[in-house]
């Protein structure tokens, strides 16, 4: 069955965002790390993650339906 | 705090019998009789205030808060000092909501001067004081919407040799810094402080708010560890914008607030994160 997650990313990194980001494809058992890599998102900037809004570590496996947020580094004020 | 006995009496002279819009009665003193008082009496404006609220007396400019905070609760605030680290974009707005909620005694930092590209944003800065520090700017602001608040204003720039020095005594910090290294070094002074501190970082249309008590993981979850941490983030490229500088400070005083109220949830442990563009408002577990 087919696996689909949402994505959320922010500032910097909106500008890889999917068209489908609402309901993207996915292979489950994959990682976010390897996710954001097929989204050439650079990783170096993809600071702080979340899972089912939990922070989550890069190498979190993903089964379908979570909904994944991603900033980069942001410090202004 | 002891207050000269003639002073309540004062107090109980000059005030007068209102009604707030929905009819509830109180004892007002007016903004002119907190002042003059203050003066006569050699008194900060927050000491005779505290002084009208502890004898039944609301002072005015206080009065539309009644409802949702009792007199007790604008007691503890005009008792607190709250340490506002960065008067720029995040760091104006807070000055002027506490000054305007209250708190007794600010703490202001910041060693720069208004530039001409800070005027998008940072309600502190107008045409008349391009060119003058931040620091000066700040005061006078306080000073023209409630001289009763206590202001310490500095032109220093905050660093690991002076933070534990400059914060001390605070009842809460504010990080309102436009950098991500020195966030840590604010941090680990409230740390050995043992004060809160409420952290909020800008870049575009979207930002994100902690608070970190003393004994919480605090920015590093954030962050990231901080010697990999990088001085600047997003906003280098995205700059800030008012709306959403101004969005995240309203948040860092609401935290503040509450924690010197004691009540109401905080967000320890926890990130709220907004990106304005798209109305995502969301708070998410750090732990």
């Amino acid at each position: 069955m087919e696996a689909h997650v949402q994505i959320k990313l922010f500032a910097n990194l909106k500008k890889f965002l999917p068209e489908t980001a609402d309901r993207y494809p996915i292979a489950p058992g994959i990682s976010v790390k390897d996710l954001l890599i097929q989204m050439q998102v650079p990783l170096e900037e993809s600071k702080l993650i979340f899972v089912n809004g939990v922070k989550s570590a890069p190498e979190a496996l993903l089964r379908g339906g979570e909904r994944i947020g991603v900033f980069p580094p942001v410090g202004g004020g | 705090m002891t207050l000269p006995s003639l002073l309540i009496d004062e107090i109980a002279n000059r005030a007068v019998d209102r009604k707030l819009p929905d009819g509830s009665p109180y004892r007002s003193l007016s903004l002119m009789d907190s002042l003059q008082l203050a003066r006569r009496y050699d008194l900060m404006g927050w000491e005779v205030e505290i002084g009208a609220l502890e004898n039944g007396v609301v002072p005015e400019r206080y009065a539309r808060n009644l409802h949702m905070m009792s007199p007790e609760d604008q007691v503890q605030l005009l008792q607190s000092r709250v340490s506002v680290i960065g008067l720029g974009g995040l760091g104006g707005a807070v000055t002027e909501i506490l000054a305007r909620i209250g708190i007794g005694r600010l703490s202001l930092f910041d060693a720069d001067h208004f530039e001409d590209s800070n005027l998008n944003r940072q309600f502190l800065s107008n045409l008349d004081e391009v060119g003058s520090p931040k620091a000066e700017a700040a005061a006078a602001r306080v000073g023209r919407i409630n001289p009763s608040v206590e202001v310490h204003a500095a032109k220093v720039l905050v660093g690991r040799e002076n933070a534990e020095a400059l914060l001390r005594n605070s009842d809460g910090i504010v990080d309102c810094l436009d950098n991500i290294q020195t966030r840590f070094v604010i941090e680990d002074a409230a740390r050995r402080l043992g004060c809160p501190l409420v952290s909020a970082a800008v870049a575009g249309a979207s930002g994100h708010l902690t608070t970190v008590f003393p004994s919480d993981p605090g920015l590093v979850s954030v962050f990231g560890p901080r010697d990999a941490a990088a001085e600047k983030g997003s906003e280098a490229s995205l700059g800030c914008l008012p709306q959403a500088v101004t969005f995240l400070a309203t948040l860092e005083c609401s935290e503040i607030i509450k924690i010197l109220l004691g009540r109401g949830a905080l967000l320890r442990g926890k990130l709220l994160t907004a990106d304005l563009m798209d109305n995502t408002f969301e708070i998410l577990r750090l732990q």
